[in-house]
């Protein structure tokens, strides 16, 4: 009996781990009624994968059946795999017991499309529904938005889940139309429009009146493949932009395409995933979350790629020297944000701290930057005398060779000859 | 340079602070008694906690620290590091000696240290937040053990009060030998007799457990195999993330 259950697990867990999300911050759903669960403020990473993912919430797919033909995605159509369905019971047993067993913070629950949008859109809410109602679970819910879904059901998933998400998967629409032609970009939008506007109303409503329900409170996020398609890191990160900026969205996952299929379009099976380029996009993209930075000075079409050797800060910072050095002592925040290796917590702690004293290279190292990298940018209160500047080649040749990064020795998607 | 011997205890460490004062000594070495090697030349001076003494200190501390601070203080102190006490004994001198804000100024050797410490015990409450694994027995009672570095069960309390209020549960520390019950009701401190014999492994005996408990654990497992990605296999970041001293406990580093 228990051979049927796990067998299903084992297939739904695996269709569902190449959708990268997992936070379960952001949401604000308190345990009002001594029911089960607690999702306020920040997320919790219950374990690791041996890939070094965070396991946060019970990723399932309601089935793995689908009525599309997506060349990217193992659940297509047209691959013979096995394929499963779990029941409304199961998925509200798995949740509640990994639950209550510390395992979890809460479900992402995405699946495939059989049938059509609304036959599946349906029963993903009625799953949530009972989650939230009959075991009064407030436990973080991350729901997939299916294409296609009606407005209605849309509107019922939103009183229900913390975050929903739907995704781009690839950078362009000529991306998308090669592997998928049966999606569109357009498709995506609407639904993250829809339910964005309603995130606002119910915002504006809830400030007049307290007792208005909440409405996907950790907001929308949405993915893209990298590496599937030949388009440039400046395609991928514009269109990130374009949505962090349109439709509010809390978070653009970048996933490395793992090569699941022998079609000619695609990467052939045993290539090694773009790693490192996952790991880039992921800086540039915190540069222009948190550090200021704008879209257009991370890549630009003289610089349409992130570089593989140097992060995307330092990267900006050796391309534009005539803003450094920096005195430390009187830089504006903003500016000390832009410091290689200087991150924000860092530079609150020297904004706080220089009013007290001028900051000496003793105290700049216990602070806790990246000396070694931050040095070349700025200047303190013991700043050697420096008689002449260096160029940007010399200084990334520096810094390359006192670093002990992961990649640059041993790059991943070049086999060593000897 | 003189020399003061405390119990221990955060009311001990605040009255240390009070008698410096009340001594007038300038420079104070403080230790703590399990930690004092007895000196023939340098008896040293034993400070006996006071409540009252205690309170005062505090409370003239509350007046010049945020919330924010105050709590650093204590999750620092739950550190047990030897080092920590001297810390925070000067840190307190320090901002009774000077005007609020100076907790800001982080080039204060003692500022940082604090602020320092208290992150890694911050970090590791955190992480006791993630790496507890329950387990449900015969009696309904969900049940765990840990060991952390620090003594960071005063600030799990109120998260796992929070979030399974409908659940009875233990959270045991093996290695200060006390834990956690919650009844329903509220949280209080309990010390259990037969908790040694478990150190060794995550499992209860299966006798204690639910009949549906080996269930869980299986799929969670099963789980945590699935969905993991083998062509992005990352040893050091998992092991980085979750370290190895963790493992024992970790019912999905079992399977």
């Amino acid at each position: 009996m228990y051979e049927r259950i796990r067998e299903k697990l084992g297939i739904l867990a695996d269709a569902a781990k190449y959708d990268v999300s997992c936070s379960s911050s952001g949401s604000n759903r308190k345990n009002e009624n001594k029911g089960i669960g607690d999702s306020e403020g920040t997320g919790i990473c219950h374990t690791y994968t041996e890939d070094g993912r965070c396991v946060s919430l019970l990723k399932i797919l309601l089935t793995n059946h689908c009525i599309y033909d997506c060349a990217f995605c193992v659940s297509r159509r047209s691959n013979d795999i096995k394929r499963a369905a779990f029941t409304v019971e199961e998925v509200v047993e798995l949740t509640m017991n990994f639950y209550r067993r510390n395992y979890i913070e809460g479900l992402f629950l995405s699946s495939g499309i059989f049938k059509d949008a609304d036959y599946t859109m349906e029963r993903l809410v009625r799953i949530v529904k009972k989650l939230r109602q009959e075991e009064r679970f407030n436990g973080y819910i991350h729901l997939k938005t299916i294409p296609g879904a009606s407005d209605e059901l849309l509107r019922e998933a939103g009183m229900y889940a913390d975050r929903m998400s739907i995704n781009l998967e690839m950078p362009t629409e000529t991306g998308l139309k090669l592997l998928a032609p049966e999606k569109s970009h357009a498709e995506v939008k609407k639904p993250l429009k829809y339910i964005q506007n309603n995130i606002t109303q119910f915002e504006s409503e809830k400030a007049l009146i307290k007792s208005v329900p909440k409405f996907v409170p950790a907001g929308q996020s949405t993915q893209i493949v990298v590496g599937a398609t030949p388009e440039s890191d400046k395609e991928i990160l514009y269109t990130a932009n374009a949505f962090y900026q349109n439709f509010s969205l809390k978070r653009v996952y970048y996933s490395g395409y793992i090569p699941i299929s022998n079609d000619v379009r695609l990467p052939v099976i045993g290539s090694q995933p773009p790693l490192i380029r996952e790991n880039r996009l992921y800086q540039a993209d915190w540069l222009m979350r948190f550090y200021g930075f704008k879209v257009q000075e991370i890549l630009n079409d003289i610089h349409p790629n992130l570089e593989a050797d140097v992060d995307p800060k330092l990267s900006w910072a050796l391309r534009n020297l005539d803003q450094f050095p920096i005195d430390i002592n009187t830089a504006d925040y903003f500016m000390i944000l832009r410091v290689p290796g200087i991150g924000v917590s860092s530079a609150l702690k020297i904004v706080q701290a220089r009013k007290f004293n001028r900051l000496y290279e003793s105290h700049l190292r216990k602070l806790g930057i990246a000396f070694r990298k931050a040095r070349h940018f700025i200047r303190y209160a013991d700043s050697p005398v420096q008689l002449k500047e260096y160029e940007a080649g010399h200084i990334k040749g520096l810094i390359l060779s006192e670093s002990k990064s992961k990649y640059q020795k041993n790059p991943l998607n070049q086999l060593s000859l000897f | 340079m003189e020399l003061y011997i405390f119990d221990g205890s955060l009311e001990g460490l605040l009255t240390a602070v009070f008698e410096c004062y009340q001594r007038k000594s300038q420079a104070v070495k403080l230790v703590s008694e399990a930690l004092h090697v007895p000196d023939v030349f340098d008896p040293g001076y034993r400070v006996i906690s006071d409540r009252e003494k205690g309170k005062r200190v505090w409370k003239g501390l509350c007046k010049k620290l945020g919330k924010e601070w105050q709590f650093r203080f204590y999750k620092a102190f739950l550190s047990e590091q030897p080092e920590v006490y001297q810390h925070l004994f000067n840190f307190a001198r320090y901002v009774i000696d000077h005007p609020a804000g100076v907790c800001e100024n982080f080039a204060q050797p003692d500022v940082l240290a604090i602020s320092q410490t208290a992150q890694k015990v911050h970090r590791e409450k955190h992480r006791m937040e993630a790496f507890v694994r329950f387990q449900k027995t015969g009696d309904g009672i969900y049940y765990a053990h840990i060991e952390p570095d620090f003594d960071v069960l005063p600030l799990l309390t109120e998260h796992f009060q929070n979030r399974y209020a409908d659940q009875r549960w233990i959270i045991y520390d093996l290695k200060r030998k006390y834990g956690l019950y919650y009844d329903l009701e509220k949280t209080e401190e309990i010390e259990l007799d037969a908790a040694p014999q478990m150190s060794v492994t995550n499992a209860l005996p299966s006798g204690l457990l639910d009949p549906k408990e080996q269930l869980y654990t299986m799929l969670w497992q099963d789980y945590f195999k699935s969905t993991n990605i083998q062509a992005r296999k990352n040893t050091r970041l998992h092991v980085r993330h979750v370290p190895r001293r963790y493992w024992k406990y970790l019912s999905e580093k079992q399977g």
